[in-house]
Protein backbone atom coordinates (compact mmCIF):
# COMPACT_ATOMS: atom_id res chain seq x y z
CA UNK A 1 0.00 0.00 0.00
CA UNK A 2 1.43 3.96 -0.92
CA UNK A 3 1.73 5.58 2.04
CA UNK A 4 0.92 9.41 1.93
CA UNK A 5 2.32 11.73 4.08
CA UNK A 6 0.13 14.84 5.01
CA UNK A 7 1.11 18.70 5.65
CA UNK A 8 0.95 18.04 9.26
CA UNK A 9 3.09 14.90 9.59
CA UNK A 10 5.87 16.07 7.56
CA UNK A 11 5.71 19.71 9.02
CA UNK A 12 5.79 17.90 12.42
CA UNK A 13 8.93 15.79 11.17
CA UNK A 14 10.66 19.12 10.52
CA UNK A 15 10.14 20.04 13.99
CA UNK A 16 11.90 16.81 15.29
CA UNK A 17 14.32 16.67 12.49
CA UNK A 18 15.14 20.57 13.38
CA UNK A 19 15.44 20.98 9.35
CA UNK A 20 13.48 23.84 7.74
CA UNK A 21 13.23 22.85 3.82
CA UNK A 22 11.78 25.22 1.47
CA UNK A 23 9.00 24.79 -0.97
CA UNK A 24 11.09 22.48 -3.39
CA UNK A 25 12.50 20.79 -0.88
CA UNK A 26 9.52 19.95 1.26
CA UNK A 27 7.95 18.13 -1.72
CA UNK A 28 10.97 16.34 -2.78
CA UNK A 29 11.63 15.14 0.81
CA UNK A 30 8.30 13.88 0.94
CA UNK A 31 8.08 12.10 -2.08
CA UNK A 32 11.81 10.28 -0.55
CA UNK A 33 9.81 9.58 2.74
CA UNK A 34 7.02 8.21 0.76
CA UNK A 35 8.97 5.83 -1.59
CA UNK A 36 11.45 4.97 1.22
CA UNK A 37 8.39 3.91 3.80
CA UNK A 38 6.72 2.20 0.96
CA UNK A 39 9.96 0.45 0.61
CA UNK A 40 10.39 -0.66 4.47
CA UNK A 41 6.92 -1.61 4.80
CA UNK A 42 8.18 -4.76 3.40
CA UNK A 43 8.95 -5.80 6.76
CA UNK A 44 4.98 -6.38 7.35
CA UNK A 45 5.69 -9.57 5.41
CA UNK A 46 7.51 -11.28 8.72
CA UNK A 47 5.34 -12.21 11.38
CA UNK A 48 7.82 -10.97 14.55
CA UNK A 49 5.02 -11.45 17.33
CA UNK A 50 7.27 -12.72 20.29
CA UNK A 51 10.42 -11.88 18.87
CA UNK A 52 12.26 -9.28 21.32
CA UNK A 53 13.30 -6.29 19.89
CA UNK A 54 17.30 -6.29 19.76
CA UNK A 55 18.98 -3.05 19.98
CA UNK A 56 22.44 -4.34 20.72
CA UNK A 57 24.35 -7.88 19.92
CA UNK A 58 25.51 -7.91 22.98
CA UNK A 59 24.70 -7.45 26.30
CA UNK A 60 24.71 -3.34 27.13
CA UNK A 61 25.24 -2.48 30.83
CA UNK A 62 26.08 0.91 32.50
CA UNK A 63 29.21 1.46 32.92
CA UNK A 64 29.96 2.88 36.37
CA UNK A 65 33.63 4.80 37.45
CA UNK A 66 34.76 6.80 40.07
CA UNK A 67 34.35 10.83 39.24
CA UNK A 68 37.69 11.39 38.71
CA UNK A 69 38.83 13.85 36.54
CA UNK A 70 41.42 12.06 34.22
CA UNK A 71 42.04 14.76 31.49
CA UNK A 72 42.75 18.15 31.95
CA UNK A 73 41.47 21.42 31.20
CA UNK A 74 40.50 21.43 27.29
CA UNK A 75 38.70 24.55 27.84
CA UNK A 76 40.78 26.84 25.35
CA UNK A 77 40.37 24.24 22.36
CA UNK A 78 36.94 23.63 23.09
CA UNK A 79 35.85 27.16 23.15
CA UNK A 80 38.46 27.58 20.09
CA UNK A 81 35.19 25.89 17.76
CA UNK A 82 32.69 28.27 19.13
CA UNK A 83 30.57 29.93 16.43
CA UNK A 84 30.16 32.82 18.71
CA UNK A 85 32.32 33.34 22.05
CA UNK A 86 32.62 36.13 24.71
CA UNK A 87 34.25 35.97 28.17
CA UNK A 88 34.82 32.38 27.66
CA UNK A 89 31.13 31.49 27.01
CA UNK A 90 29.54 30.22 23.51
CA UNK A 91 26.72 33.22 22.81
CA UNK A 92 23.76 31.94 21.39
CA UNK A 93 20.63 33.71 21.17
CA UNK A 94 18.20 34.82 23.60
CA UNK A 95 16.61 31.79 24.68
CA UNK A 96 13.90 33.00 27.33
CA UNK A 97 10.73 35.49 27.06
CA UNK B 1 57.81 4.21 -7.45
CA UNK B 2 59.28 1.01 -5.38
CA UNK B 3 57.94 2.44 -2.01
CA UNK B 4 54.65 2.69 -3.36
CA UNK B 5 54.20 -0.66 -4.02
CA UNK B 6 55.13 -1.91 -1.04
CA UNK B 7 53.00 -3.29 1.71
CA UNK B 8 53.09 -1.76 4.99
CA UNK B 9 54.93 -4.33 6.91
CA UNK B 10 57.32 -4.73 4.28
CA UNK B 11 57.63 -1.19 4.13
CA UNK B 12 58.46 -1.72 8.17
CA UNK B 13 60.72 -4.22 7.63
CA UNK B 14 63.07 -2.31 5.18
CA UNK B 15 62.53 0.77 7.36
CA UNK B 16 63.79 -1.30 10.62
CA UNK B 17 66.85 -2.62 8.15
CA UNK B 18 67.54 1.18 7.21
CA UNK B 19 66.80 0.50 3.80
CA UNK B 20 64.55 3.17 3.85
CA UNK B 21 64.28 6.32 6.06
CA UNK B 22 61.00 7.62 7.13
CA UNK B 23 61.29 10.47 5.45
CA UNK B 24 61.82 9.25 2.20
CA UNK B 25 58.51 6.89 2.88
CA UNK B 26 56.79 9.60 3.91
CA UNK B 27 58.11 11.65 0.86
CA UNK B 28 56.82 9.55 -1.41
CA UNK B 29 53.61 9.18 -0.41
CA UNK B 30 53.30 13.23 -0.56
CA UNK B 31 55.16 13.19 -4.04
CA UNK B 32 52.45 10.54 -5.33
CA UNK B 33 49.14 12.64 -3.63
CA UNK B 34 50.97 15.95 -5.14
CA UNK B 35 50.48 14.08 -8.91
CA UNK B 36 47.89 12.59 -8.34
CA UNK B 37 45.02 13.67 -6.12
CA UNK B 38 44.22 16.98 -8.21
CA UNK B 39 41.95 13.93 -10.19
CA UNK B 40 41.32 11.26 -7.47
CA UNK B 41 40.43 14.10 -4.68
CA UNK B 42 41.35 11.10 -2.26
CA UNK B 43 42.11 13.69 0.95
CA UNK B 44 40.30 16.41 2.10
CA UNK B 45 43.72 17.60 3.94
CA UNK B 46 46.72 16.99 3.06
CA UNK B 47 49.73 18.92 5.71
CA UNK B 48 52.59 18.35 4.34
CA UNK B 49 55.20 20.10 7.18
CA UNK B 50 53.37 18.17 9.76
CA UNK B 51 54.08 14.82 8.20
CA UNK B 52 57.52 15.64 7.44
CA UNK B 53 57.73 16.92 11.26
CA UNK B 54 56.44 13.09 12.53
CA UNK B 55 59.01 11.29 9.95
CA UNK B 56 61.58 12.89 11.84
CA UNK B 57 60.29 12.28 15.42
CA UNK B 58 59.62 8.67 14.34
CA UNK B 59 62.91 8.53 12.63
CA UNK B 60 64.51 9.29 15.82
CA UNK B 61 63.06 7.36 18.15
CA UNK B 62 63.37 4.34 15.76
CA UNK B 63 67.17 4.75 15.72
CA UNK B 64 66.92 4.95 19.74
CA UNK B 65 65.43 1.17 19.71
CA UNK B 66 61.94 2.98 20.92
CA UNK B 67 60.10 2.08 18.34
CA UNK B 68 60.34 -1.38 17.23
CA UNK B 69 56.77 -2.34 15.99
CA UNK B 70 55.75 -3.42 12.75
CA UNK B 71 54.33 0.02 11.54
CA UNK B 72 56.94 2.31 13.16
CA UNK B 73 57.61 4.66 10.00
CA UNK B 74 55.37 3.96 7.66
CA UNK B 75 52.82 6.76 6.20
CA UNK B 76 49.08 6.35 6.98
CA UNK B 77 45.43 8.07 5.59
CA UNK B 78 42.97 8.60 7.63
CA UNK B 79 39.24 8.74 7.05
CA UNK B 80 37.97 12.66 8.15
CA UNK B 81 35.42 11.13 10.51
CA UNK B 82 38.39 10.37 13.17
CA UNK B 83 39.57 12.86 14.82
CA UNK B 84 42.96 13.71 15.04
CA UNK B 85 43.86 16.72 17.17
CA UNK B 86 45.78 19.18 15.71
CA UNK B 87 44.14 19.64 12.35
CA UNK B 88 40.82 19.73 11.10
CA UNK B 89 37.89 17.13 11.05
CA UNK B 90 34.86 17.76 8.87
CA UNK B 91 33.09 14.47 8.01
CA UNK B 92 32.74 15.93 4.74
CA UNK B 93 30.15 18.12 5.58
CA UNK B 94 29.58 21.70 5.32
CA UNK B 95 28.51 22.18 9.11
CA UNK B 96 32.02 21.04 10.17
CA UNK B 97 34.41 22.77 7.73
CA UNK B 98 36.20 24.31 10.42
CA UNK B 99 36.32 22.17 13.15
CA UNK B 100 39.31 21.72 15.26
CA UNK B 101 39.06 18.66 17.66
CA UNK B 102 39.62 19.09 20.90
CA UNK B 103 41.22 15.51 21.31
CA UNK B 104 42.25 12.49 19.34
CA UNK B 105 40.08 8.95 18.50
CA UNK B 106 41.42 6.04 20.18
CA UNK B 107 42.40 4.04 17.46
CA UNK B 108 44.33 7.11 15.63
CA UNK B 109 46.51 7.45 19.45
CA UNK B 110 47.20 4.05 19.42
CA UNK B 111 48.92 4.53 15.91
CA UNK B 112 50.47 7.10 16.54
CA UNK B 113 51.88 5.48 19.61
CA UNK B 114 52.95 2.11 17.19
CA UNK B 115 54.91 5.26 15.14
CA UNK B 116 52.56 5.65 12.27
CA UNK B 117 53.27 9.09 10.01
CA UNK B 118 49.70 10.64 9.55
CA UNK B 119 50.08 11.56 6.05
CA UNK B 120 46.09 13.59 6.11
CA UNK B 121 42.51 13.09 6.30
CA UNK B 122 40.79 11.35 3.30
CA UNK B 123 37.41 12.46 1.70
CA UNK B 124 34.37 10.18 2.25
CA UNK B 125 30.54 10.36 2.01
CA UNK B 126 28.83 13.59 4.12
CA UNK B 127 28.97 11.75 7.73
CA UNK B 128 29.78 8.25 6.38
CA UNK B 129 26.03 8.47 4.30
CA UNK B 130 26.46 7.24 1.03
CA UNK B 131 27.74 4.35 -0.87
CA UNK B 132 29.89 6.78 -3.71
CA UNK B 133 31.95 9.10 -1.95
CA UNK B 134 29.74 11.70 -4.46
CA UNK B 135 28.18 12.99 -1.28
CA UNK B 136 31.20 14.43 0.12
CA UNK B 137 31.01 18.38 0.54
CA UNK B 138 34.06 18.60 -0.89
CA UNK B 139 33.16 16.87 -4.50
CA UNK B 140 33.46 13.07 -5.25
CA UNK B 141 36.75 10.90 -5.54
CA UNK B 142 37.57 9.08 -8.16
CA UNK B 143 38.22 5.67 -8.57
CA UNK B 144 42.23 5.01 -9.16
CA UNK B 145 41.74 2.46 -12.07
CA UNK B 146 39.12 4.36 -13.73
CA UNK B 147 38.76 7.97 -12.85
CA UNK B 148 35.38 7.78 -14.62
CA UNK B 149 34.26 5.36 -11.75
CA UNK B 150 33.66 6.30 -8.13
CA UNK B 151 35.42 4.61 -5.64
CA UNK B 152 32.93 3.06 -3.54
CA UNK B 153 31.85 4.67 -0.22
CA UNK B 154 31.69 5.68 2.25
CA UNK B 155 35.34 5.23 2.94
CA UNK B 156 36.55 6.17 -0.55
CA UNK B 157 38.96 8.34 0.06
CA UNK B 158 40.86 5.47 2.09
CA UNK B 159 40.43 2.84 -0.37
CA UNK B 160 41.85 5.80 -3.19
CA UNK B 161 44.70 6.23 -1.34
CA UNK B 162 45.70 2.81 -0.80
CA UNK B 163 44.70 1.72 -4.09
CA UNK B 164 46.70 4.86 -6.09
CA UNK B 165 49.89 4.92 -3.49
CA UNK B 166 49.51 7.92 -1.89
CA UNK B 167 48.82 5.84 1.35
CA UNK B 168 50.78 2.73 2.27
CA UNK B 169 47.49 2.14 4.47
CA UNK B 170 44.81 4.06 5.76
CA UNK B 171 41.64 3.64 8.38
CA UNK B 172 38.14 3.67 7.33
CA UNK B 173 34.97 3.25 9.08
CA UNK B 174 32.12 0.59 8.15
CA UNK B 175 28.65 0.86 9.47
CA UNK B 176 26.70 -1.06 6.35
CA UNK B 177 30.24 -1.89 4.10
CA UNK B 178 31.45 1.12 4.09
CA UNK B 179 35.27 -1.01 4.65
CA UNK B 180 34.11 -3.47 2.59
CA UNK B 181 32.69 -2.20 -0.41
CA UNK B 182 34.81 0.48 -1.77
CA UNK B 183 37.84 -2.09 -1.09
CA UNK B 184 36.01 -4.24 -3.54
CA UNK B 185 35.62 -1.21 -5.91
CA UNK B 186 39.14 -0.25 -5.42
CA UNK B 187 40.95 -3.12 -5.24
CA UNK B 188 42.02 -3.63 -2.03
CA UNK B 189 41.97 -5.43 0.86
CA UNK B 190 39.97 -4.11 4.08
CA UNK B 191 38.32 -5.86 7.32
CA UNK B 192 35.58 -4.72 9.01
CA UNK B 193 35.91 -6.40 13.02
CA UNK B 194 33.57 -7.70 15.57
CA UNK B 195 31.77 -4.69 16.58
CA UNK B 196 33.02 -3.13 19.89
CA UNK B 197 36.98 -4.83 18.93
CA UNK B 198 38.18 -0.95 18.34
CA UNK B 199 37.25 2.02 20.02
CA UNK B 200 34.93 4.27 18.86
CA UNK B 201 35.86 7.16 20.81
CA UNK B 202 36.47 10.04 18.53
CA UNK B 203 34.66 8.04 15.96
CA UNK B 204 31.99 10.77 14.72
CA UNK B 205 28.98 8.51 15.20
CA UNK B 206 26.59 7.85 12.93
CA UNK B 207 24.73 4.55 13.58
CA UNK B 208 26.59 3.75 17.03
CA UNK B 209 24.99 0.16 17.43
CA UNK B 210 26.68 -0.39 13.87
CA UNK B 211 29.86 1.94 13.19
CA UNK B 212 33.47 -0.25 13.58
CA UNK B 213 36.73 1.38 12.71
CA UNK B 214 39.17 -0.76 10.63
CA UNK B 215 41.94 -1.41 8.51
CA UNK B 216 42.10 -0.78 4.84
CA UNK B 217 45.62 -1.96 2.86
CA UNK B 218 47.10 -3.58 0.53
CA UNK B 219 46.96 -7.26 1.57
CA UNK B 220 45.68 -9.87 4.68
CA UNK B 221 48.76 -9.58 6.86
CA UNK B 222 48.82 -5.86 6.80
CA UNK B 223 44.80 -5.83 7.70
CA UNK B 224 45.86 -8.38 10.86
CA UNK B 225 48.74 -6.03 11.74
CA UNK B 226 46.72 -2.80 11.66
CA UNK B 227 43.97 -4.35 13.55
CA UNK B 228 46.68 -5.66 16.36
CA UNK B 229 47.55 -2.16 16.43
CA UNK B 230 44.42 -0.67 16.68
CA UNK B 231 41.81 -3.19 18.35
CA UNK B 232 41.47 -3.44 22.42
CA UNK B 233 39.06 -2.36 24.96
CA UNK B 234 38.68 1.22 25.76
CA UNK B 235 37.27 2.82 29.01
CA UNK B 236 36.06 5.70 26.86
CA UNK B 237 33.91 3.56 24.71
CA UNK B 238 30.93 1.79 26.38
CA UNK B 239 30.13 -0.49 24.10
CA UNK B 240 33.58 -1.76 23.74
CA UNK B 241 34.47 -5.14 24.47
CA UNK B 242 36.83 -7.05 26.24
CA UNK B 243 38.35 -9.77 24.43
CA UNK B 244 40.60 -13.02 25.59
CA UNK B 245 42.83 -12.76 22.70
CA UNK B 246 43.73 -10.20 19.88
CA UNK B 247 46.49 -11.43 18.28
CA UNK B 248 45.12 -11.29 14.65
CA UNK B 249 48.19 -12.31 12.64
CA UNK B 250 48.48 -15.85 14.61
CA UNK B 251 45.42 -16.87 12.22
CA UNK B 252 48.21 -16.23 8.98
CA UNK B 253 48.72 -20.14 8.64
CA UNK B 254 48.55 -19.80 4.67
CA UNK B 255 46.21 -23.49 4.79
CA UNK B 256 42.69 -23.33 4.43
CA UNK B 257 42.52 -27.00 5.48
CA UNK B 258 39.30 -28.04 7.19
CA UNK B 259 38.05 -24.56 6.92
CA UNK B 260 34.24 -25.24 6.74
CA UNK B 261 32.61 -22.64 3.51
CA UNK B 262 29.27 -21.75 3.05
CA UNK B 263 27.90 -19.96 0.48
CA UNK B 264 24.47 -18.71 0.36
CA UNK B 265 22.58 -19.88 -2.08
CA UNK B 266 20.29 -16.59 -2.04
CA UNK B 267 23.78 -14.26 -2.77
CA UNK B 268 24.40 -15.67 -6.12
CA UNK B 269 20.38 -14.77 -7.73
CA UNK B 270 19.28 -12.34 -9.65
CA UNK B 271 20.77 -8.64 -9.14
CA UNK B 272 24.50 -9.99 -9.06
CA UNK B 273 26.70 -9.44 -12.39
CA UNK B 274 27.16 -12.41 -14.09
CA UNK B 275 31.16 -11.28 -13.88
CA UNK B 276 31.47 -10.16 -10.61
CA UNK B 277 29.79 -13.85 -9.54
CA UNK B 278 32.11 -15.83 -11.46
CA UNK B 279 35.03 -14.35 -10.31
CA UNK B 280 33.59 -14.93 -6.44
CA UNK B 281 33.01 -18.54 -6.85
CA UNK B 282 36.62 -18.74 -8.66
CA UNK B 283 37.77 -17.88 -5.13
CA UNK B 284 36.00 -20.39 -3.58
CA UNK B 285 36.99 -22.99 -6.19
CA UNK B 286 40.74 -21.58 -5.18
CA UNK B 287 39.90 -22.20 -1.51
CA UNK B 288 38.66 -25.66 -2.25
CA UNK B 289 42.14 -26.60 -4.14
CA UNK B 290 43.60 -25.18 -0.96
CA UNK B 291 41.56 -28.07 1.75
CA UNK B 292 38.36 -25.87 2.35
CA UNK B 293 35.10 -27.67 2.69
CA UNK B 294 32.67 -25.79 0.77
CA UNK B 295 29.12 -25.60 0.90
CA UNK B 296 26.17 -24.23 -0.51
CA UNK B 297 23.28 -23.62 2.36
CA UNK B 298 20.20 -21.55 2.38
CA UNK B 299 20.89 -18.13 4.59
CA UNK B 300 16.96 -16.94 4.83
CA UNK B 301 15.26 -12.98 5.28
CA UNK B 302 18.12 -12.08 3.06
CA UNK B 303 15.86 -9.16 1.48
CA UNK B 304 15.15 -7.54 4.68
CA UNK B 305 17.92 -6.44 5.37
CA UNK B 306 17.90 -3.77 3.75
CA UNK B 307 14.89 -2.29 5.18
CA UNK B 308 15.39 -3.17 8.41
CA UNK B 309 18.93 -1.84 8.15
CA UNK B 310 17.80 1.78 7.36
CA UNK B 311 15.28 2.18 9.65
CA UNK B 312 17.69 1.67 12.32
CA UNK B 313 20.78 3.43 11.07
CA UNK B 314 18.53 6.55 9.88
CA UNK B 315 17.17 6.37 13.40
CA UNK B 316 20.31 6.42 15.32
CA UNK B 317 21.59 9.04 13.04
CA UNK B 318 18.57 11.30 13.36
CA UNK B 319 19.86 11.13 17.18
CA UNK B 320 23.20 11.14 16.97
CA UNK B 321 23.59 14.53 14.80
CA UNK B 322 20.89 16.02 17.00
CA UNK B 323 24.69 17.65 18.69
CA UNK B 324 25.18 19.79 15.06
CA UNK B 325 23.45 22.76 16.53
CA UNK B 326 25.43 25.87 15.31
CA UNK B 327 25.92 26.52 19.02
CA UNK B 328 29.37 25.24 20.50
CA UNK B 329 31.28 23.90 17.37
CA UNK B 330 30.61 24.07 13.40
CA UNK B 331 28.94 26.12 10.86
CA UNK B 332 26.25 28.37 12.13
CA UNK B 333 23.84 30.72 10.51
CA UNK B 334 24.34 34.16 9.25
CA UNK B 335 21.35 35.42 10.29
CA UNK B 336 18.12 34.15 12.46
CA UNK B 337 15.53 34.90 14.88
CA UNK B 338 15.24 33.09 17.82
CA UNK B 339 16.95 29.76 19.00
CA UNK B 340 15.02 27.88 17.12
CA UNK B 341 15.36 29.24 13.84
CA UNK B 342 19.19 29.46 14.13
CA UNK B 343 19.10 25.29 14.77
CA UNK B 344 16.61 25.05 11.48
CA UNK B 345 18.72 27.81 9.23
CA UNK B 346 22.36 26.21 10.67
CA UNK B 347 20.97 22.36 10.14
CA UNK B 348 19.32 23.15 6.83
CA UNK B 349 22.40 24.60 5.52
CA UNK B 350 25.14 22.25 7.08
CA UNK B 351 23.83 19.51 5.71
CA UNK B 352 23.68 17.57 2.17
CA UNK B 353 21.10 16.66 0.55
CA UNK B 354 21.40 12.59 1.46
CA UNK B 355 22.30 13.32 5.11
CA UNK B 356 18.73 15.12 5.42
CA UNK B 357 17.00 12.38 4.04
CA UNK B 358 18.09 10.19 6.58
CA UNK B 359 17.88 12.56 9.41
CA UNK B 360 13.82 13.76 8.05
CA UNK B 361 13.29 9.15 8.34
CA UNK B 362 15.07 8.65 10.74
CA UNK B 363 12.83 11.49 13.33
CA UNK B 364 9.76 9.81 11.03
CA UNK B 365 10.25 6.53 12.70
CA UNK B 366 11.30 7.24 15.75
CA UNK B 367 7.88 9.57 16.03
CA UNK B 368 5.24 8.74 18.15
CA UNK B 369 2.58 7.12 16.96
CA UNK B 370 5.12 5.43 14.32
CA UNK B 371 7.98 4.15 16.82
CA UNK B 372 6.32 0.28 17.17
CA UNK B 373 5.41 0.02 13.37
CA UNK B 374 8.89 0.63 12.25
CA UNK B 375 11.70 1.13 14.57
CA UNK B 376 10.91 -1.46 16.99
CA UNK B 377 9.80 -3.69 14.29
CA UNK B 378 13.46 -3.45 12.74
CA UNK B 379 14.60 -4.03 16.27
CA UNK B 380 12.54 -7.60 15.98
CA UNK B 381 13.49 -8.15 12.08
CA UNK B 382 17.11 -7.77 13.50
CA UNK B 383 17.14 -10.68 15.90
CA UNK B 384 15.55 -12.77 13.29
CA UNK B 385 18.58 -12.60 10.85
CA UNK B 386 20.85 -12.89 14.02
CA UNK B 387 19.12 -16.29 14.46
CA UNK B 388 19.61 -17.26 11.24
CA UNK B 389 23.31 -16.12 11.33
CA UNK B 390 23.88 -18.32 14.57
CA UNK B 391 22.36 -21.07 12.80
CA UNK B 392 24.57 -20.84 9.82
CA UNK B 393 27.65 -20.27 12.49
CA UNK B 394 27.28 -23.75 13.42
CA UNK B 395 27.69 -25.23 10.13
CA UNK B 396 30.09 -22.82 8.73
CA UNK B 397 33.16 -21.01 9.61
CA UNK B 398 33.32 -18.40 7.27
CA UNK B 399 30.72 -17.28 4.99
CA UNK B 400 31.49 -16.39 1.12
CA UNK B 401 29.90 -13.53 -0.49
CA UNK B 402 30.43 -10.87 -2.72
CA UNK B 403 31.15 -7.69 -1.57
CA UNK B 404 28.81 -5.80 -4.23
CA UNK B 405 26.32 -6.84 -6.87
CA UNK B 406 29.00 -5.23 -9.55
CA UNK B 407 32.25 -3.43 -9.94
CA UNK B 408 32.28 0.37 -9.36
CA UNK B 409 29.63 2.31 -11.39
CA UNK B 410 30.36 5.70 -13.08
CA UNK B 411 30.40 9.06 -11.10
CA UNK B 412 26.73 10.71 -11.21
CA UNK B 413 24.76 7.43 -12.12
CA UNK B 414 23.74 6.38 -8.45
CA UNK B 415 22.28 9.40 -6.69
CA UNK B 416 19.45 9.83 -8.19
CA UNK B 417 17.32 6.87 -7.23
CA UNK B 418 18.29 6.60 -3.36
CA UNK B 419 16.79 3.20 -2.89
CA UNK B 420 18.68 1.90 -5.79
CA UNK B 421 21.57 2.60 -4.44
CA UNK B 422 20.42 1.24 -0.84
CA UNK B 423 20.09 -1.98 -2.44
CA UNK B 424 23.68 -2.01 -3.70
CA UNK B 425 24.19 -3.18 0.08
CA UNK B 426 22.72 -6.32 0.16
CA UNK B 427 26.11 -8.25 0.44
CA UNK B 428 27.39 -5.79 3.33
CA UNK B 429 25.07 -4.79 5.69
CA UNK B 430 23.85 -7.98 7.61
CA UNK B 431 27.30 -8.25 9.13
CA UNK B 432 27.02 -4.72 10.59
CA UNK B 433 23.27 -5.41 11.75
CA UNK B 434 24.88 -8.77 13.50
CA UNK B 435 28.20 -6.98 14.93
CA UNK B 436 30.05 -9.84 12.65
CA UNK B 437 33.53 -9.67 11.44
CA UNK B 438 34.31 -8.98 7.70
CA UNK B 439 36.69 -8.47 4.89
CA UNK B 440 37.05 -7.58 1.61
CA UNK B 441 40.08 -8.97 -0.50
CA UNK B 442 40.75 -8.71 -4.59
CA UNK B 443 39.87 -11.73 -6.46
CA UNK B 444 39.84 -10.32 -9.74
CA UNK B 445 39.14 -7.86 -12.93
CA UNK B 446 35.64 -7.33 -14.87
CA UNK B 447 36.19 -7.18 -18.89
CA UNK B 448 35.95 -3.30 -17.98
CA UNK B 449 39.11 -3.15 -15.99
CA UNK B 450 37.46 -2.52 -13.02
CA UNK B 451 38.30 -4.75 -9.72
CA UNK B 452 35.93 -7.38 -7.58
CA UNK B 453 36.53 -8.24 -4.36
CA UNK B 454 35.44 -11.64 -2.51
CA UNK B 455 34.26 -11.14 0.97
CA UNK B 456 34.70 -13.44 3.81
CA UNK B 457 32.23 -13.09 6.85
CA UNK B 458 32.41 -14.83 10.13
CA UNK B 459 30.99 -15.38 13.30
CA UNK B 460 31.61 -12.82 16.02
CA UNK B 461 35.08 -12.87 17.35
CA UNK B 462 36.04 -15.40 14.98
CA UNK B 463 38.37 -12.73 12.83
CA UNK B 464 40.91 -15.66 12.95
CA UNK B 465 38.91 -17.81 10.59
CA UNK B 466 38.28 -14.88 8.01
CA UNK B 467 42.01 -13.77 8.04
CA UNK B 468 42.50 -17.37 7.63
CA UNK B 469 40.89 -17.76 4.69
CA UNK B 470 41.58 -14.15 3.47
CA UNK B 471 45.66 -15.11 3.55
CA UNK B 472 45.58 -18.42 2.32
CA UNK B 473 43.27 -17.25 -1.05
CA UNK B 474 45.59 -14.08 -1.54
CA UNK B 475 48.55 -17.26 -1.50
CA UNK B 476 46.62 -18.49 -4.67
CA UNK B 477 47.00 -15.45 -6.71
CA UNK B 478 48.89 -12.41 -8.05
CA UNK B 479 47.68 -9.09 -6.66
CA UNK B 480 46.98 -6.72 -9.80
CA UNK B 481 48.41 -3.58 -9.49
CA UNK B 482 46.59 -0.48 -9.95
CA UNK B 483 47.73 1.72 -13.10
CA UNK B 484 49.13 4.67 -10.77
CA UNK B 485 51.52 2.40 -8.87
CA UNK B 486 53.18 1.76 -11.67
Amino acid sequence: MANVISDETMEYVGILAKLELTGEEKENARKDLEKMLDYVDKLNELDVSGVEPMSHIFPVNNVFREDEVTNGDGSKDTMANAPAQKDNQFIVPKTIG
Amino acid sequence: MDILNLTAVSLGEKIKAKEVSVKEATKACLGQIEKQDKTLNSFITVEPEKALEQAEKVQQKIDAGELTGPLAGVPVAVKDNMLVKGGLTTCASHILDHFHPAFSSTAVEKLQAAGAVILGKTNMDEFAMGSTTETSYFGPTRNPWNTEHVPGGSSGGSCAAVASGEAIYALGSDTGGSIRQPSSFCGVTGIKPTYGTVSRYGLVAYGSSLDQIGPIAKDVRDCATVLETIAGYDPKDSTSVKRDDYGFTKALTGSAKGLRIGIPEEYFGEGLDPEVKKSILDAAEALKAQGAEVSYFHLPLVEYAIPAYYIIACAEASSNLERFDGVKYGYRTKEYEGLHNMYKKTRSEGFGAEVKRRIILGSFVLSSGYYDAYYLKALRVKALIKKAFDEAFEKYDVILAPASPTTAPKLGESLSDPIQMYLGDIYTISVNLCGLPGITVPCGMDSKGLPIGVQFIGNVFREDHILQAGYAYEQTRTMEICPLCR
